[in-house]
């Protein structure tokens, strides 16, 4: 079996957990302060993912470490390369934290602990569309590292390059999907006036994101033609696309018949589905270099460890990777049911 | 200031900073299995209430911990782009075991110990305390299997040829390379005597103002034994860790004890300081010592310093005044813990308020001496970031510039530090409050009084 081809799925994996459970966090962080119109409201927005934000979190903390352990050409390429989008990134993910289980702990920094939340929530919901943008589209490289052969590639762009149209693009469309998983996750948790409102967001977050994808579609078909021709000529390229059909589909029918969970599920089906097409569309390419320059292929799966730390690696998430997910669907569903408007946890 | 020492202040600074938080998640999450288990034994209200401020606490102190923890995971590949790539086959599986093997367990667990009490049965609410400790020594422990690979690397092959890059070649052996256990248990025991430090002080402070002395009672004698358990297990692990060092660091434990010319029969300095100019160490020192302590023989020799090139050493009285503060303030905690326990088991510490006042200051102790062993092994280990295979000049990332690096230590500094008046404030709100009772559980008459004060005579 390719072990490549395998780790370069499993972190696609690690990515659509991500996206998928943090996704909702984040979307909820950046509707906050719309959405919670009294402070009972808002706070039955942070009870709907106290519990659980923590653990959401992990999936990229297990990303980043297994991406470090399978490809870490790849790894110190964009977080040394997209320096300042990473540390901004970062900052609003340690914000984010802090403010949400500090405020309900703080009345006296109240608006502050707000305001930290939804900052913290925006910057990465942002960026993180800003560098899949990027990678997909491809940037400037150069090498810098000459000590390690076939892999001393370094980025050779400035931040503001990173914020080229395309990827601003990828941004929004990025923005747009995280934002309609909160405004899902939301009407799963709500009742009441806080429901109705809810219920409204997310059937708007949907049509933008719709809007959104197929102008982020038709970009890339100007942009990187063979990100879409690969995803047009593969197996897996074809599951992702009927995936996010799916998704959508089933996301627009749970809204019609009011069935909260089913959007829920619709939505993340479609979160799989964009994350597939990223994941198929690219492969073998990790960070592609830019049109028209020589180096190379760019960073692709080939800079991987060794076959080795692969096979340890891949058998290790096989013990713990359903372990992970027995016990974090038995959780959900310990704290299943909407948060009371009258009585929020918090 | 070169881009390497700004992004070595970087990492000292946010690793250092993510360190104050980690032992009291670790040391707290023991103490409230304690707790917990005490309610789950008793049932009573008051054992309740006292380990939900615990909980407070560590909720708190646990979201700043993760927040730290993830720019820690991603600094490598930020501001260490050419060590990532240089040790990756093997540094980086450590922490992606840590996510999936321990990470994901504690946090998950963590939202059933915070929102979940009346939702799961009491038997498995008591179990998620138990799994949310455990979850936090597994994370420990590949941590610090992690770092401790950077100390004295195994378990890989490395060609001759330029470039060449360490592979992995025995995955049992880098991860139980000679320096992990050594390592892992002493770094373990010094969060086990961060908690029951943080235990016990904020119990003094309660003895102190004459409040809350129903939960001091129950609380404060298990939090000093673990306290005293913890604080002299330290020495012994210690020895344990400096034995390992000589062996396979002989560098660092030279810097250590600042010994310069090889030397049969090398003293252990208890104060001194060392010149870095001169290759001479002076101060109050026991004779022999470091050499039976070492190698069991008060005659072995001890190499020095003086051989190694100049190039290829740590910074001497850094490393010396870091290590020899790591062991004089441990020193302190086995004697400040063991006088309160003896005090207490006598039942005498609540009018002993000539111990108390040091005891609310002791909290500081262990978060003094952690910080100063770190800085030790670590400073230590200099010029290497891995030991005899990669020098920390050449790990830095090519494309960050100092400008960048400016930037982002600035900028974490600031909220950083923000952030750390936050959590005080917080934990000082907590602990001010103290443990409370909720209206329902209150006796009967106890409610036209005092709550706290009406319950504590009942009990």
């Amino acid at each position: 079996m390719d072990l490549q081809w395998v780790w370069y799925v499993l972190i696609g994996v690690l990515f659509v957990g991500y996206a998928i459970l943090d996704g909702f966090d984040l979307g909820i962080g950046v509707l906050y302060p719309f959405l919670g119109r009294s402070r009972n409201e808002r706070a039955v927005l942070r009870s709907a993912i106290g519990p659980i934000w923590d653990g959401n979190e992990v999936w990229l903390i297990t990303a980043g470490g297994a991406l470090f352990a399978a490809f870490p050409i790849a790894y110190a390429f964009a977080f040394s390369g997209f320096y300042l989008a990473i540390m901004l990134a970062l900052f609003g993910l340690i914000l984010r934290a802090v403010s949400l289980e500090f405020r309900h702990r703080d009345e006296k920094w109240g608006t502050v602990w707000d305001l930290g939340f939804f900052v913290g929530s925006l910057l990465p919901a942002l960026l993180f569309g800003v560098a899949v943008g990027n990678i997909v589209r491809g940037v400037p490289m150069e090498v810098v590292v000459p000590k390690v052969p076939g892999a001393g590639l370094d980025y050779a762009g400035s931040f503001l390059e990173l914020l080229n149209p395309y990827a601003l693009l990828c941004g929004v469309l990025g923005l747009s999907m995280f934002v309609m998983q909160g405004a899902a996750w939301a009407a799963v948790k709500s009742e009441s006036d806080l429901h109705e409102r809810t219920v409204k967001v997310r059937s708007y977050a949907q049509i933008a994101f719709v809007a959104l994808l197929a102008a982020t579609t038709v970009a890339t078909w100007f942009v990187v033609e063979e990100h879409v021709t690969n995803n047009l000529s593969r197996f897996f390229g074809w599951v992702a696309i009927v995936a996010l059909i799916a998704g959508l589909c089933l996301g627009r029918l749970g809204m019609m018949r009011g069935n909260d969970a089913g959007t829920f599920f619709g939505t993340s089906l479609s979160v799989l589905g964009l994350v597939g097409l990223w994941g198929a569309g690219a492969y073998p390419s990790m960070i592609l270099e830019r049109a028209g320059d020589t180096l190379g292929a760019g960073v692709t799966v080939e800079h991987s460890s060794s076959h080795l730390t692969l096979k340890v690696m891949l058998i290790i998430a096989v013990i713990f990777v359903p372990l992970v997910l027995a016990y974090t669907v038995y959780v959900y569903k310990t704290f299943w049911g909407r948060v009371k408007t009258e009585s929020p946890e918090y | 200031m070169s881009a390497e020492t700004l992004a070595r202040i970087q990492f000292a600074f946010t690793i250092g900073y993510h360190f104050i938080f980690v032992p009291i998640s670790i040391g707290l999450g023991v103490q409230l299995v304690l707790t917990e288990r005490r309610f789950y034994k008793s049932g009573l209200a008051i054992d309740r209430a006292t380990s939900e401020m615990w909980k407070k606490i560590f909720a708190a102190t646990f979201a700043i911990g993760v927040a730290t923890g993830i720019s820690m995971e991603f600094a490598f590949g930020a501001n260490w782009a050419n060590y990532s790539r240089f040790v990756g086959d093997i540094f980086g599986a450590p922490l992606a075991a840590e996510g999936l093997i321990a990470f994901f367990l504690e946090s998950t667990f963590l939202g059933v110990l915070l929102f979940g009490r009346s939702r799961v049965s009491k038997r498995l609410y008591y179990a998620s305390a138990w799994i949310v400790a455990v979850g936090a020594h597994l994370s420990a422990l590949w941590i610090i299997i992690a770092n401790s690979w950077m100390q004295t690397p195994a378990g890989y092959v490395m060609s001759d040829k330029p470039g060449a890059v360490p592979r992995l070649d025995s995955f049992w052996a880098a991860i139980f390379n000679p320096s992990t256990f050594p390592r892992y248990f002493h770094t373990v025991a010094s969060t086990w005597a961060a908690g029951g430090f943080v235990v016990a002080s904020i119990c003094a402070w309660y003895l102190l103002k004459g409040e809350h002395k129903w939960m001091v009672r129950r609380t404060i004698g298990p939090a000093l034994a673990v306290a005293l358990l913890a604080s002299l297990a330290m020495p012994l692990l210690g020895h344990w860790s400096a034995v390992e060092v000589g062996d396979n660091q002989p560098v660092k434990m030279a810097a250590f004890e600042g010994v310069w010319e090889d030397e049969a029969g090398a003293p252990m300095y208890l104060l001194g300081w060392t010149n870095e100019n001169e290759e001479y160490t002076s101060g109050i020192k026991i004779p022999k010592l470091l050499s039976l302590l070492l190698y069991n023989d008060p005659n072995a020799t001890v190499k020095g310093l003086a051989d190694v090139p100049k190039a290829d050493r740590p910074p001497g009285e850094l490393t010396f005044q870091s290590y020899h503060l790591m062991v004089a303030v441990g020193m302190l905690m086995i004697l400040i813990a063991g006088l309160a326990l003896i005090l207490h088991l006598r039942g005498r510490l609540e009018t002993s308020r000539w111990l108390l006042w040091p005891l609310v200051a002791s909290v500081f102790l262990p978060f003094i001496a952690i910080m100063a062993g770190w800085a030790a092994a670590e400073v230590g280990r200099q010029p290497w970031i891995v030991q005899d295979l990669m020098r920390t000049g050449e790990a830095i990332s090519p494309v960050v510039s100092t400008k960048e690096l400016l930037v982002s230590l600035a900028l974490f500094g600031l909220i950083y530090l923000i952030l750390f008046i936050a959590w005080a404030r917080i934990v000082h709100g907590i602990v001010k409050k103290g443990p409370v009772l909720e209206q329902s559980e209150l006796p009967a008459q106890a409610s036209r009084r005092h709550p706290v004060a009406a319950t504590s005579e009942e009990v």
